[in-house]
């Protein structure tokens, strides 16, 4: 890979090097035959419009409301998300793992960055970046900190490293004065962070 | 590997910092990248496996001075050139220079877009029965290997807990070198935070890795 750049002049940085170097190679695997660059866009598109943490909301807040789904999407997630025909396909081994009052979930992969990206979308920057791989298995509250999220100092924070092909998804515990809400009502108040286990999600009546 | 993805437990890296309204892409090349990776992977250029050891080959200096998608990028463009799908010289050119090596599955084309939208299935079936129950103490074993592994180092030596078993999957530390699937039984195994981090970890932290059974001895 290439390394002769580091000294050159500043105005043309890494970033424009890296297009350059991204677009030729999209031109070659599309002359060599390997892939029709309108079917790159649709992936594109694909991963913009389909996914994302809406999927995973409408799961959290049917499992708020439906004593029989949580039951089954605790038992197994893939399978009963699979029976909720508005929400993306999902794949194999989606583990959902529940939070209580005595226990906290946070995920992580410490190796690289899977992510249960069919519920949650593309995962952000800071998850796949050093400062969280690194710290979140030893030291899960300072990670919190950082998201302004604070446990209760006696509860237990369990930590899932996903370094397999399995997934994990955080059901976030029900917030207070929601009863008799709605699914869509409670979605809106289920976070991306709070399915990954570094939020909450939202109360009712705060300012979003 | 003992490379620097494996960062579980390392100290220095500073303040996860959130980014408010992240886009889903910061610059349209990351998205082709995504979308290149993707397609060829689904073409059968690679295995998911094999293109995850390319990034972990990446130098330590430049993994950790590289953004994701540019490890992305630079992890598929190396892997292949080794594979023989283009040449070092088509790179430098920015155009092909001799035809393309035939794809296990055919040119990606729009009929195939479908098919990468779901994650693909590692669940295989059982050569043997598990080793294993739950419940079982099991120590990770104290192995290096120089090749991809799913084993961090945090954990290696350490007795944990069999809590959960995931079946039997396709073993990624053999089909990263195209050594074959291998199917192997997957269990959580679960650690206390002191056993790992010692007196002064948290005493409330519990973590759990997804474990081959090639990485467990009983405890």
């Amino acid at each position: 890979m290439s390394e002769h750049h580091h000294d050159h002049d500043h105005d043309h940085s890494e970033l424009s090097e890296t297009e350059l170097r991204v677009r030729a190679l999209e031109t070659i695997l599309t002359e060599k035959g390997y892939v029709e660059p309108a079917a790159l866009d649709a992936i594109i598109q694909a991963y913009e419009t389909k996914i994302g943490p809406h999927n995973g909301a409408r799961v959290v807040a049917k499992a708020w409301t439906d004593p029989a789904f949580k039951k089954a999407l605790l038992e197994d997630g893939s399978k009963a998300i699979g029976t909720l025909g508005h929400v993306s396909r999902v794949g194999d081994h989606l583990v959902v793992v529940e939070n209580t009052p005595e226990r906290h979930n946070m995920v992580v992969c410490t190796l690289c960055s899977c992510y249960p990206w069919e519920m949650l979308g593309l995962p952000p920057v800071w998850y796949k970046a050093a400062p969280y791989r690194s710290r979140a298995v030893k030291d899960p509250r300072g990670v919190l900190a950082d998201f302004d999220v604070t446990l209760p100092k006696d509860m237990e924070i369990r930590v899932w490293d996903s370094t397999a092909e399995t997934r994990f998804l955080v059901l976030p515990m029900r917030p207070a004065g929601t009863e008799g809400w709605s699914e869509e009502q409670l979605a809106e108040l289920v976070t991306r962070d709070s399915m990954i286990g570094t939020g909450f999600p939202k109360t009712p009546g705060a300012p979003s | 590997m003992n490379g620097v993805h494996d960062m579980g437990g390392m100290d220095g890296f500073g303040k996860v910092e959130a980014e408010l309204n992240e886009p889903m892409f910061h610059e349209e090349w990351e998205s082709r990248v995504l979308a290149m990776v993707r397609a060829m992977g689904a073409a059968g250029a690679f295995n998911i496996d094999t293109s995850r050891f390319y990034r972990e080959t990446i130098p330590p200096h430049v993994y950790l001075s590289s953004s994701y998608y540019k490890k992305w990028f630079l992890g598929l463009e190396e892997m292949l050139i080794e594979k023989g799908y283009l040449t070092r010289e088509e790179v430098a050119a920015g155009h092909a220079m001799q035809p393309g090596k035939a794809l296990k599955h055919g040119k990606f084309d729009l009929t195939q877009v479908e098919r990468v939208m779901v994650r693909g299935k590692f669940a295989r079936p059982a050569p043997e029965p598990a080793k294993f129950n739950i419940g079982d103490r099991v120590r990770a074993k104290n192995i290096h290997p120089a090749t991809h592994t799913r084993l961090p180092r945090y954990v290696r030596g350490h007795v944990g807990v069999v809590e959960l078993n995931h079946g039997c999957h396709v073993f990624p530390d053999t089909a990263a070198m195209e050594r074959g699937e291998n199917p192997q039984w997957l269990y959580t195994v679960v650690f206390d935070g002191r056993d790992l981090w010692g007196e002064d970890g948290d005493p409330t932290l519990k973590v759990s890795i997804d474990a081959f059974e090639p990485y467990l001895d009983p405890a």
